[in-house]
């Protein structure tokens, strides 16, 4: 699963994704709301969030290593 | 903030300084108990924020309380400057000797407060500064400690005033001075002063400006007097575009953005942080430019409200190139800021390496923030470039490309 913004993108790997408790957790931790819960329990990404990262790690912590990979557009696609 | 005629005239006369015998109507009946209060000729005068009322006839004579009332009617009836009156001041007509003028006002240069007084009063004190220079008195005062009475017997005798003249109005003036301080007031003017035949001075027309942080400070007085608090009481209605500014930075709690003033230029601005706004369009226009608006950006705003702001001024007729700058931030993001009129540029099919004349935002996360303005190709600074040169290389630039 990947959305991209003009300056950030945001990739979540297929099986994190289906993951309810993850996507809860993602929901939670994030402060400009880039991830949602689907009705069916899935994670979402927030395509009109996604510019509004704010770089803070959060997602990356509550996920495991690999997970949730957030992109630096605007550095050579470099990740966080 | 400015107060209606009918609301000034009751802050003087709760400053200590003699008013005479008025009363506020909406109402024909209330302007008739109006006058019959005053018991003699009576003035109706339209109380609306704008100047112009004696030419518009919102100002009628009145020689009984019948005669105030049936002028009310008309005077309710008269649209002077757009606006509508809130009602009418039943003052009443003094026979007067001779008319002063005392004034005090925020000099923004000075950043302290200045007095003016001139035994030419009733018309507008830069007519008399123009044609009578001598008769107009100027002295700056702290807006720390009280105005002494020797300090306002100065300012009153440098413009010929003397005797027992001088002794009655220093007491005015100084009283002036101290309401100006006390309800944080950019402007406070009694024009005319009358000198009545029996020696006693008065105080017959007042204009007050508080300032518009300053409103919480005095909702005892502001509820007093009626004030609402959706009042904005500005001097002009606002545009379009400063609605639209409004509405941007009502869309989203985080930071401040849209707080702007409509301006005619051809530089859109967005600037702001700890008093970066007024410093930078200053510097602005002191290098010849001609800046399109005014605004205030701060507190972290989000990327979308700093697209939507930039959006707008990029869009406002006129404007050929914006620049982006702050004073040196702690709390507001560079990456961010540039995110955002990036965004806003790309949007609206502009390049933003054209388009940003310069972008001097310092301070957080700048790091990030320059990387992503090399990506677009923006002009840029850092702290080691003040604000004054900053905003010069940004009049430069547009007036290389006007």
């Amino acid at each position: 699963m990947r959305a991209e913004g003009i300056f950030i993108a945001v990739e979540v790997e297929d099986g994190a994704a289906t993951d309810a408790a993850l996507a809860a957790k993602l929901t939670e931790v994030c402060p400009v709301d880039i991830f949602a819960v689907a009705s069916s329990g899935e994670l979402e990404l927030v395509d009109k969030n996604i510019d509004e990262c704010v770089l803070c790690r959060l997602c990356l912590d509550a996920a495991p290593e690999g997970a949730v990979t957030i992109i630096k557009r605007y550095d050579n696609d470099s990740q966080l | 903030m400015r107060f209606y005629e009918y609301e000034a005239r009751e802050i003087v006369r709760r400053a200590g300084i003699p008013v005479t015998e008025f009363g506020f109507a909406t109402t024909p009946e209330e302007a008739k108990a109006a006058a019959e209060k005053i018991d003699g000729p009576s003035v109706v005068k339209s109380q609306v924020l704008s100047g112009g009322r004696m030419k518009a006839g919102g100002v009628q004579f009145a020689d009984t309380p019948d005669e105030a009332a049936a002028h009310t009617v008309d005077v309710l009836k008269i649209e002077i400057g757009g606006q509508m009156p809130r009602g009418v001041l039943v003052d009443t007509k003094a026979e007067v000797e001779q008319e002063y003028y005392a004034g005090v006002v925020w000099d923004g240069t000075a950043k302290q407060p200045v007095i003016i007084f001139s035994p030419v009063g009733g018309i507008d004190i830069e007519q008399v500064a123009e044609e009578q220079p001598d008769k107009v008195g100027r002295r700056h005062i702290s807006n720390l400690r009280p105005l002494t009475g020797f300090e306002a017997k100065e300012v009153i005798a440098s413009t010929g005033v003397t005797g027992s003249e001088l002794n009655k109005l220093v007491p005015i003036v100084t009283k002036l001075a101290q309401l100006f301080i006390d309800y944080d007031m950019t402007l406070a003017e009694i024009n005319p002063i009358g000198r009545l035949p029996d020696g006693s001075f008065i105080a017959l027309d007042a204009h007050m400006d508080m300032e518009n942080e300053a409103r919480g400070r005095h909702k005892k007085l502001l509820a007093e007097l009626g004030v609402g608090d959706d009042e904005t009481r500005e001097a002009r209605e606002p545009t379009a575009f400063e609605l639209a500014g409004e509405a941007v930075d009502s869309e989203d709690h985080r930071g401040v953005a849209g707080n702007v003033t409509e301006f005619d230029g051809n530089l859109g601005l967005v600037i702001g942080a700890g008093g970066g706004s007024l410093t930078l369009f200053d510097a602005v226009r002191a290098h010849g430019g001609k800046p399109a608006n005014y605004c205030e950006i701060g507190g972290n705003p989000s990327v979308s409200k700093t697209c939507g702001l930039a959006k707008l001024v990029l869009q406002k007729p006129g404007v050929d190139k914006i620049a982006v700058m702050m004073s040196i931030v702690s709390n507001t993001r560079v990456d961010i800021v540039a995110r955002g009129v990036i965004k806003a540029c790309l949007e609206l099919g502009m390049d933003p390496a054209e388009k940003i004349a310069i972008f001097r935002i310092p301070g957080a996360w700048e790091e990030q923030g320059f990387l992503i303005l090399d990506a677009y190709g923006v002009e840029y600074a850092d702290r080691s470039v003040s604000m004054h040169e900053a905003a010069k290389r940004a009049v430069e630039k547009i007036g290389a490309g006007s």
